[in-house]
C-alpha cells in the first residue's frame, strides 16, 4: 500500500502527468457538479423532453462564446412578454374589451435571427379573443402581420408564415422582418416594437403573448436539432463516461488478475481451461458481438458494460498477467511460503496478487478512455443506451443529423474534445503510472 | 511422537526424478537431481552439504523440506515417515534461503514477515503473543531495537539484516531442523561470517538440526560438524570436519581442496592441480562411478562399469570409491 | 615498486553520476600506476567504485555522467583528451579490452560461438578477409581452451565455464596489452574457477599481458593478481605489491578485510567490520573509514592524501604520515 502511494507521489516528477491529473480532476469536478446540480430524473426528462420543453430554445444554435470573436456578432434569443409589459385595457362596448401590449427591443446583432414565433395564452370561455399583430422596424416601416384567433394556446410560427413571406418579397419572415432596406444582406439595428391588439369577448378573459426571436447562440454548447441544450449532455455525458471507464476498469483488472493467478498457481488443467477460453475469446472480435447484443437483445447501459468487461477480462489482460505470475511463481518468498505451510489460496491472494497490484496500475488507469471510447463508439453507431444523454449520443444525433454537412461543426467537436481530453487526461496519468511503476522504463 | 535411535532425520536410499517432456506429453527421459542419498541427522547436530552447482543439494534440501515428493526412498522425521506428517511438519522445519531479498514479500513489513508462519500455523493466537514471539526472534538475530525494525520493508534493509530477517523467520515457529541453502553466497564477503556466526549460535542456543548447503568449502570449519561432499546427485564422501579438511580421501574433494584458493601470494606463481572438464548432465550421467572421466586415478574395468558402494576406511570418513575397496588408505599416488 | 615500464598511469581520475537522489561520486580522485606485464587486482566491498573505476578507465559510460574528469596514460599517451570516435577506435578493445562481470550471461544466443569472437575484430581492426579472421578466432579460442569444435555451437550449448571463456577469447582476439576482468569467475563453480584461472595465468605469461582484475573475493583474486589496490568509497585505500599485501596489510580496513576472509587450511579467528560502507552520494567529511575503523583518532577528522611510503606502497591513512 505504502508503495502505491509513494508512486503515486512520484507522479509529480512528470509535468505530463500533472496536466494529466488536471484534467482528471476538472471531469470530476464537473462530473460531480453535474450530478448535483442537475438530478439523474431531471437530466433524463430534460434530454427526453422534447418540443413541451424545449420549444423556447433556437434549432442548432452555436455557443454564445463565438461571439468573442471579432466580426462575430451572432444573436441571442430574446424571449419577450407581455407579462412584463403594461398592458392598456380599454373596453369598447358591446362587450368587446381591447387589451394593448407592446413590446419593444433592441436588435445589435449583425446577423439575422434564426426564426420568429409568438406564443400566445388566453383565458376565456367559450368566445375565442382575436389579436392584431403590428411589426414596427427602427426606421418607421409597419408590418401587420396576420391577424388570428386564439384558443388556450397557441403558437404562430411567423418564420413559416409563407403569406408573409411573398409580401416581404419571398424573403424568409425572420430576414423580411429585419432587413435594412438599404442594405438588404445585413439587420436594420435598432429598437423594434411589436404592437399587439387583442380583442376578448367576455368578461374575465385575458389574452397574453410571448415573442421569441429565435437567436443563432445559445449557452456554453449551443442546442441540437431538437433545440435542446447540449450542455446537458456534455455535462451529464461526464460522470457517466467516467462512471462506466472507472467501474468497467477496475472490474475488468482485479478480476483478470485474479483469474491470471489462480490459473497460473494451480496450473495444470486449471490454467489450460482459462488459457484456452481466452484465446478463442481473443479470436472473436469484441465490436461484431457488442453489436449483435444491442441489436438482438437490449441496448441497456448496464448490460453493455457487463458485456464490455466479461469480453475484456477474457482478452490480451489474462495473457500479460500470466506471463508475470510465471515469473513470480518461481520466486524465493513464495518457495519459502510453501515451506511455512502457506495453502494456496493463500499464497495466490496474500503474495502474488499484492505484488502484481503495482503493475496493474497503469494499465488500469489507461483502460479507463478506452472503455470510454468503447461507450461512444457504441453510441455513434446507434448502439448507445436509449435513455442516457451521454456523448457518443450527441456525435450519433450529430451524424444523423447531418452536422458536418449543415457546417454545425461545434455538435461533433464539443463531444469530440471532450472524449479526448478524457483520453488525454488518464493516458498521460497512466503512462507516466507506468514508467513509476515499471522500473525497466524508468528515466535516470 | 517416537524417535527411533534418537535420529532427528533420516534420509534412506532417497531419489528424486524430474521428468523431462516433449511437447507437453512425450517423457523423453529423467533429470536424476537425487539418485540415491541416506545419511541420519541427530538433533543438535549441524552437517553440511558441499557440492558445486547442478550437483543436486538444492532438490535435496527442497525434498527434506517437503516442497518435492520423494521418486522412491523415504524421508524420516523423528520417526514418522514424512508423507503421514502432514500440516504439522511446516511447523518443525525452517528454510534459510540463499537470496534474502528475493526470500521476502517486499510488500510486507518485517512485522508481518515474521507473523505469517504464526498465523498460519496457529502458533500464539493472539495479536499480543505474536508481537512477543516476533520480537524474541528478532533481538536473537540481533536487529535491534526491535520496534525500529518491525515496520520497515525489505528493501530499506542491507543484504546483512535481511538475512536476519530470513534466519528469524525460520525459527519464528521453534522449529527442530533448519535447511539452510547457501545461506551467505549472495552476501558480501564481510558480513558472511556474521551471518554464519549468528546461524551456530541460534543453533547451539536453540539445539537445533541445520542442514548447511554451499559449494564455498571455505566457510565449512566455522560451522558443522560433519561434511557430506554431494557430486552428481549422489555423496562420494562423508566425514568430519576436520578430517575431512586434513585428510580428503575422495579424488573429488582432494580437487575440491586444491582448488580452493587461500590467500597467499604465491599462488599467482603456481597451477592448480584439478581436474578437467564439467560436471557431467544429470539426464544421462555416467556409467560406473559418476567421476571417471574426470578422474585421474580411475581404475578401467571398475571405476567405468560399477557404481561404487560407500567404504569406511577409518571410523567415522565413508567414501564412495573404488580405490578403498581393500578398506584402507591406499598409497600416494605419484 | 617502481617499474620502468609503465603502461598505465591514472591521475585523479573521478567518475560521477548524476541521480534522482543527487550526485554519486562513484570514482572520486583515483591515481595509481600500473606497470607492464604485470597483473593488479582491485578489491573492495561491493559498492566501493571499482566497477565504476573500470569503466572509467574503459571510457563506458551510461548516460548519466555529472563529471568525468582526470588523467590516463596508456602507453605514455593521455586518453582522456582523445574523442570518443577517437577512443573507440584506437584505444577500447585494441589496446586495452573488457571481461565484463556475468558476461557469460550476455553472450547473443543467435550468433554462432566463432562469429561472437570475431566480432571485435571485425569492428576494431578492421579485418577484410575472412581467412584471416578465422585464424584469429582459432588462435584465440586455444589460447582459452575452448576446443575448436564449438566454433560452430550457440551459446546456449556451452557449459558456464566455457561460456566465460569464449567471453576472454573475445577480450583477447584484438591482441590488447591491457585487460580488465570484473569479476570473471564469481558464477563458476571451485573446479572451474580453477581452471580458469589456471588458463589466465598461462595466458599472461604466454602473451606478456597486463591484468587488472576487480572481485570482492580476496582468496581468488591472489591465484592471479602481484599488485594490489584496494578501494573504500570510491577513494584507494591501499596500493601494494602482491606479498606486501596478503602477507601484512597497512590500511586498516585492509587489515579487516583479510581478517574476516575464511581460510580452509588454518585455523583461524575470523572477525568482521561492523558498520556499513558510507553513502556516495555524500561522502562525509574526513577519512571515509573512520566511523568503522578501530584505530581513528584526532587527525582522523581530516581527508587523509594518499602516502607514498619508502618502500613503494601507497596507504591512505593518517597512521602512516611519518614514513611517506
Amino acid at each position: 500500500m505504502r508503495a502505491i502511494i509513494a508512486g503515486f507521489k512520484e507522479l509529480t516528477r512528470y509535468k505530463s502527468a500533472m496536466f494529466g491529473l488536471f484534467i482528471i480532476g476538472l471531469l470530476v469536478a464537473i462530473s460531480i457538479y453535474t450530478v448535483i446540480a442537475i438530478p439523474y430524473s431531471e437530466a433524463i426528462r430534460l434530454w427526453r423532453g422534447g418540443e413541451e420543453i424545449w420549444r423556447e430554445y433556437p434549432r442548432n444554435a452555436l455557443p454564445s462564446w463565438v461571439n468573442i470573436f471579432p466580426g462575430v456578432n451572432l444573436p441571442k434569443t430574446m424571449i419577450l412578454s407581455t407579462t412584463e409589459v403594461e398592458k392598456q385595457v380599454q373596453p369598447l362596448g358591446g362587450g368587446t374589451t381591447n387589451i394593448r401590449a407592446v413590446l419593444t427591443f433592441d436588435y445589435s446583432s449583425n446577423t439575422f435571427p434564426k426564426e420568429l414565433a409568438l406564443r400566445f395564452t388566453a383565458t376565456y370561455q367559450a368566445k375565442e379573443p382575436f389579436v392584431d399583430v403590428l411589426w414596427i422596424t427602427p426606421d418607421g416601416r409597419e408590418f401587420r402581420l396576420d391577424t388570428e384567433s386564439i384558443s388556450h394556446e397557441e403558437w404562430v410560427l411567423i418564420s413559416q408564415d409563407t403569406t408573409l413571406r411573398r409580401r416581404l418579397g419571398n424573403q424568409p419572415p425572420e430576414v423580411g422582418l429585419f432587413a435594412d432596406p438599404e442594405n438588404p444582406d445585413r439587420p436594420l439595428q435598432g429598437t423594434y416594437q411589436l404592437v399587439l391588439d387583442g380583442y376578448v369577448f367576455e368578461e374575465g378573459s385575458d389574452l397574453d403573448a410571448r415573442l421569441i426571436i429565435y437567436g443563432r447562440v445559445h449557452g456554453w454548447a449551443g442546442t441540437d436539432d431538437q433545440r435542446r441544450d447540449l450542455m446537458v449532455a456534455l455535462l451529464w455525458g461526464t460522470p457517466i463516461a467516467l462512471a462506466f471507464g472507472l467501474f468497467g476498469a477496475l472490474v475488468t483488472s482485479v478480476t483478470s488478475l485474479i483469474i491470471a493467478a489462480v490459473g497460473v498457481w494451480y496450473a495444470r488443467w486449471v490454467d489450460a481451461a482459462i488459457q484456452r477460453i481466452t484465446e478463442v475469446r481473443m479470436i472473436l472480435p469484441t465490436l461484431p458481438i457488442l453489436i449483435m447484443i444491442g441489436t438482438f437483445y437490449s441496448r441497456s447501459i448496464w448490460l453493455m458494460l457487463g458485456a464490455i468487461i466479461v469480453l475484456s477480462i477474457f482478452g490480451s489482460a489474462i495473457k500479460t498477467n500470466r506471463a508475470m505470475f510465471l515469473q513470480m511463481r518461481e520466486a524465493p518468498y513464495i518457495e519459502a511460503a510453501r515451506s511455512y505451510g502457506a495453502s494456496n489460496l493463500r499464497i495466490v491472494f496474500r503474495y502474488l496478487i499484492p505484488k502484481a497490484i503495482p503493475l496493474l496500475i497503469p494499465s488500469f488507469v489507461i483502460m479507463i478512455p478506452s472503455l470510454v471510447f468503447l461507450e461512444a463508439s457504441l453510441a455513434f453507431i446507434g448502439l448507445g443506451d436509449p435513455v442516457l444523454p451521454t456523448w457518443g449520443k450527441v456525435l450519433q444525433n450529430a451524424s444523423s443529423g447531418g452536422a458536418l454537412y449543415k457546417g454545425y461543426y461545434y455538435w461533433v467537436l464539443e463531444p469530440a474534445f471532450l472524449l479526448m481530453l478524457t483520453g488525454v487526461g488518464f493516458t498521460a496519468v497512466g503512462f507516466a503510472l507506468d514508467r513509476i511503476f515499471n522500473p525497466r522504463l524508468r528515466e535516470i | 511422537m517416537q524417535r527411533t535411535n534418537g535420529k532427528l532425520l533420516e534420509i534412506k536410499d532417497l531419489h528424486k526424478w524430474f521428468e523431462l517432456r516433449k511437447f507437453g506429453f512425450i517423457r523423453i527421459g529423467f533429470v536424476r537431481a537425487v539418485d540415491g542419498v541416506t545419511f541420519d541427522l541427530g538433533p543438535k547436530e549441524a552437517l553440511a552439504f558441499v557440492g558445486e552447482s547442478g550437483c543436486g543439494k538444492s532438490t535435496l534440501a527442497r525434498t527434506v523440506l517437503g516442497l518435492h515428493q520423494p521418486t522412491k526412498g523415504e524421508v524420516i522425521f523423528q520417526g514418522r515417515a514424512l508423507h503421514k506428517l502432514g500440516r504439522w511438519y511446516r511447523s518443525q522445519v525452517g528454510y534459510v534461503q540463499q537470496d534474502p531479498y528475493g526470500a521476502l514479500p517486499p510488500f510486507m513489513t518485517v512485522q508481518r514477515i515474521l507473523e505469517e508462519p504464526l498465523i498460519i500455523n496457529r502458533v500464539a493466537r493472539t495479536r499480543a503473543e505474536r508481537l512477543a514471539r516476533v520480537t524474541e526472534v528478532l533481538e536473537e538475530v540481533r536487529l535491534t531495537p526491535v520496534r525500529d525494525f518491525l515496520g520497515k520493508f525489505p528493501h530499506m534493509l542491507s543484504g546483512g539484516q535481511q538475512q536476519r530477517v530470513v534466519i528469524a523467520r525460520a525459527t519464528v515457529l521453534r522449529p527442530k531442523l533448519i535447511v539452510a541453502d547457501e545461506p551467505v553466497s549472495m552476501l558480501d564477503a564481510s558480513v558472511r561470517v556474521e551471518i554464519l556466526k549468528l546461524l551456530r549460535e541460534l543453533q547451539e542456543a536453540h539445539e537445533l538440526g541445520v542442514i548447511y548447503i554451499t559449494h564455498d568449502l571455505s566457510t565449512i570449519r566455522y560451522f558443522s560438524e560433519r561434511i557430506f561432499v554431494m557430486y552428481a546427485a549422489k555423496f562420494v564422501e562423508k566425514a568430519g570436519v576436520r578430517e575431512l579438511i586434513h585428510n580428503p580421501l575422495h579424488p573429488y574433494t582432494q580437487a575440491l581442496l586444491e582448488a580452493i584458493p587461500d590467500p597467499d601470494p604465491k599462488n599467482a606463481e603456481t597451477y592448480k592441480d584439478v581436474p578437467p572438464g564439467e560436471p557431467p548432465s544429470l539426464i544421462n550421467p555416467p556409467e560406473g562411478c559418476r567421476f571417471h572421466p574426470r578422474c585421474s586415478r580411475m581404475i578401467e574395468g571398475l571405476c567405468d562399469v560399477q557404481v561404487p558402494p560407500e567404504f569406511e576406511p577409518q571410523p567415522g570418513h565413508y567414501v564412495a570409491c573404488w580405490l578403498y575397496r581393500d578398506g584402507e588408505v591406499p598409497a600416494a599416488d605419484n | 615498486m617502481a617499474n620502468q615500464d609503465v603502461l598505465l598511469k591514472v591521475e585523479d581520475l573521478r567518475l560521477y553520476f548524476r541521480t534522482t537522489k543527487g550526485v554519486l561520486r562513484a570514482v572520486d580522485g583515483v591515481s595509481f600506476e600500473l606497470g607492464a606485464d604485470r597483473a593488479m587486482v582491485i578489491v573492495g566491498e561491493s559498492g566501493c567504485g571499482k566497477t565504476s573505476l573500470a569503466r572509467a578507465i574503459l571510457r563506458l559510460l551510461p548516460r548519466n555522467v555529472h563529471t568525468y574528469t582526470g588523467k590516463v596514460y596508456l602507453d605514455g599517451q593521455e586518453v582522456m583528451s582523445l574523442s570518443d570516435e577517437q577512443f573507440r577506435r584506437q584505444v577500447r578493445w585494441v589496446k586495452m579490452s573488457f571481461v565484463p562481470q556475468a558476461a557469460m550471461n550476455a553472450l547473443n544466443p543467435v550468433i554462432r560461438v566463432a562469429d561472437q569472437v570475431a566480432e571485435p575484430l571485425l569492428i576494431h581492426n578492421r579485418i577484410k578477409s575472412k581467412a584471416e579472421a578465422k585464424r584469429r578466432v582459432e588462435e584465440a579460442l586455444k589460447l582459452v581452451g575452448v576446443p575448436l569444435d564449438f566454433m560452430t555451437r550457440y551459446a546456449f550449448e556451452l557449459s558456464g565455464g566455457m561460456r566465460q571463456r569464449v567471453i576472454i577469447a573475445m577480450a583477447l582476439v584484438t591482441s590488447p596489452v591491457l585487460v580488465i576482468l570484473d569479476e570473471p569467475t564469481s558464477a563458476l563453480d571451485v573446479l572451474t574457477q580453477a581452471n580458469i584461472m589456471n588458463s589466465l595465468k598461462r595466458i599472461r605469461k604466454e602473451l606478456a599481458l597486463t591484468y587488472i582484475l576487480i572481485t570482492h573475493d580476496i582468496s581468488t583474486s591472489s591465484e592471479l593478481a602481484n599488485e594490489s589496490m584496494v578501494m573504500y568509497a570510491g577513494q584507494l585505500a591501499e596500493r601494494s605489491h602482491a606479498g606486501g599485501f596478503y602477507k601484512d596489510p597497512y590500511h586498516p580496513y585492509s587489515r579487516m578485510l583479510m581478517a574476516s576472509v575464511p581460510s580452509l587450511r588454518e585455523d583461524k579467528e575470523l572477525a568482521f567490520i561492523p558498520g556499513k560502507p558510507p553513502s556516495l552520494l555524500n561522502p562525509p567529511e574526513g577519512c571515509r573509514f573512520a566511523p568503522r575503523c578501530p584505530e581513528r583518532f584526532e587527525m582522523c577528522d581530516q581527508d587523509p592524501p594518499p602516502f607514498t611510503l619508502e618502500d613503494g606502497r601507497v596507504v591512505r591513512c593518517w597512521l602512516y604520515r611519518g614514513r611517506a
